[in-house]
């Protein structure tokens, strides 16, 4: 079973969910992302999600990794799509499982997070009036001349 | 020869996703420079990942690796 996924397909949460339920677990969070239509009052079409499919499996390993180094009970499972994405549909589906629900919740937190820095994903708005690749983690701007400038550089 | 993989807005601008380079001993730091300058990109602040892993721009690269330029991400 690979717990760590990157499909073009759309994604099953109870399959997710379904890789982190065991017996030792007394908890399971689950973080759903989905397309949203409205960013700062524009409108989107859709999404268009780009990965660096083999390396960022990697990194959404890595990120469970880490978890099991702050959360030693936890068990992670994440899928995350790419292509084209209508407004609703699920993007990235975290599913955490640990004895108690404390940790499930933090671990989540921590693995989205974690997603937003270092997992080789980009996506593509599509607006009414034109396109823009999302450049930041903060979902808050673009690069209208298609590269970082000033204080959006990492 | 190394191969260069380039991803959202830099695969638009270069027009390509993958290019191959004879080079030899060169680091990181250098690439992204001979890259800029051959096509005007600023990839002062792009990530680089040689064979799968983010490296550092004194890394010296090898024939064989495979050289990912990632710009800053926005998946979830």
């Amino acid at each position: 079973m690979k717990f760590f996924t990157i499909t073009d397909r759309p994604i099953s949460i109870e399959e997710v969910v379904h890789k982190v339920i065991r017996p030792e677990a007394g908890a399971v969070t689950t973080f759903i992302g989905t397309v949203r239509e409205l960013t700062n009052g524009k409108r989107t079409l859709f999404l268009q999600y780009e990965a660096y499919v083999s390396m960022a499996e990697k990194m959404l390993a890595q990120i469970g990794t880490e978890i099991k180094e702050r959360w030693p009970e936890a068990e992670v499972a994440i899928t995350h799509r790419i292509g084209r994405l209508e407004i609703s549909d699920i993007a990235v589906v975290i599913a955490v499982s640990t004895p108690h629900r404390k940790d499930a919740y933090e671990a989540n937190r921590y693995a989205i997070e974690r997603i937003k820095q270092i997992v080789p994903i980009w996506k593509k708005e599509y607006w009414e009036d034109g396109t823009e690749w999302v450049g930041n983690q903060l979902e808050t701007k673009a690069y209208p001349t298609g590269k970082p400038e000033g204080e959006d550089v990492v | 020869m190394i191969t260069l993989l380039f991803f959202a807005y830099l695969k638009e601008t270069i027009g390509k996703e993958r290019l191959q380079l004879g080079i030899s001993a060169m680091t990181v730091k250098e690439l992204k420079q001979h890259l800029a300058s051959d096509y005007g990109l600023d990839l002062q602040h792009v990530m680089v990942a040689v064979n799968e892993e983010y490296a550092a721009d004194d890394r010296v690269l090898q024939a064989g690796d495979i050289v990912a330029f990632i710009p800053p991400v926005s998946g979830g």
